[in-house]
């Protein structure tokens, strides 16, 4: 058993109205990005998961993310692994 | 009409429930969200607020609330389950509903009165409605934007399903007259039973006169006169 840090992505689906996006999208317009074309927004969550394997670790993080994190009408997600250092202090306190 | 009024750690419109259920004779009673307790509750309300401060998503954490296993059994079992903004977003993560709310287009929290149409006077909680009436009601919320995939779509008015529609003055569907950008100005939908509805905007809020309205009454009157036809007033 060792210890992940999965690094969970949920976004608006394509196609599905994202207000916040927009909303963003018109102030870059106002700052002079005109090349910018769309955005849109998300949620970025690390999840610290004590799992056999990777795979194991990812298979949960998908359970998750269809029972709780992500709602499958109007988001779509992808579960990988944080990048080395990322988010949550404490991990790091523990490995040093 | 025994009804079970739910809280969940913040809601806000749980009294109001409360009082127009007891306004239209029925007898309401809360039900605190870890409890398993449903009784012999006739009708379950889940109220408006903001359920585990929205976190995640509205009504997605809520959505796992013990009581949630028992209020899924009882509509499952064809019990009368209504849901009232907050309520409505919860059903909907629960799959008690098909569809998503997603942030109003405006950004905004939206607090005013709307009109809305009744689109169906044959239903459950709104059979003391005339058809196509239209209702000023208010709205309180960030996050009231329905929506469904197309086939969703198709089937929820194919069926009918579709029980109150935001409106202008003249009862048309028009995007003017939506408050928050959802889809087909839908505010309130049913399941395919007809026992589990959910809707945006609060009639329990519009019960009397001196609220401003009385036009939220008759859901409340429509739902008594099923369980208690001689006493609904």
């Amino acid at each position: 058993m060792s210890r992940h840090r999965l690094e969970i992505r949920v976004v608006p689906r394509a196609g599905i109205l994202d207000p916040e996006g927009k909303a963003i999208h018109h102030a870059l317009h106002s700052l002079g990005y005109v090349g910018a074309s769309e955005v849109r927004v998300g949620k970025l969550i690390h999840v610290d998961l004590d799992a056999d394997t990777e795979s194991a670790a990812l298979e949960t993080g998908d359970l998750m993310c269809r029972r709780l994190l992500a709602n499958p009408v109007t988001e779509d997600y992808t579960v990988g692994f944080a990048p080395e250092g990322a988010g949550a202090p404490h991990l790091a306190r523990e490995g040093a | 009409m025994k009804v079970a009024v739910v809280t969940f750690p913040g809601s806000n419109c749980d009294y109001d429930l409360y009082k127009a259920v007891q306004l239209v004779g029925g007898e309401p009673s809360f039900r605190w969200h870890r409890g398993h307790e449903l009784g012999d509750a006739d009708v379950v309300m889940l109220p408006g607020g903001f359920s585990y401060g929205d976190y995640l998503r509205a009504g997605a954490i809520a959505r796992f609330s013990p009581i949630m296993e028992d209020v899924v059994a009882f509509a499952r079992r064809g019990g009368p389950v209504l849901g009232v903004c907050n309520g409505f977003q919860i059903l909907c993560e629960a799959g008690l509903l098909p569809g998503a709310l997603i942030r109003n287009r405006t950004l905004k929290f939206e607090n005013r009165d709307v009109l809305v149409r009744v689109e169906r006077a044959d239903t459950l909680y709104t059979s003391d409605y005339r058809q196509g009436e239209i209702l000023r009601i208010p709205i309180a919320h960030a996050e009231g934007n329905y929506r469904a995939d197309e086939e969703t779509l198709s089937r929820l008015e194919g069926e009918g399903r579709v029980v109150l529609r935001y409106v202008d003055r003249e009862g048309r569907a028009t995007d003017a007259a939506n408050p928050n950008g959802s889809i087909r100005n839908i505010a309130g939908i049913m399941n395919e039973r007809g026992n589990v509805m959910g809707i945006m905007p609060h009639p329990e809020r519009r019960v009397e006169g001196i609220l401003g309205s009385p036009d939220g009454k008759a859901l409340f009157t429509s739902l008594a006169r099923h369980f208690e036809p001689a006493r609904a007033g």
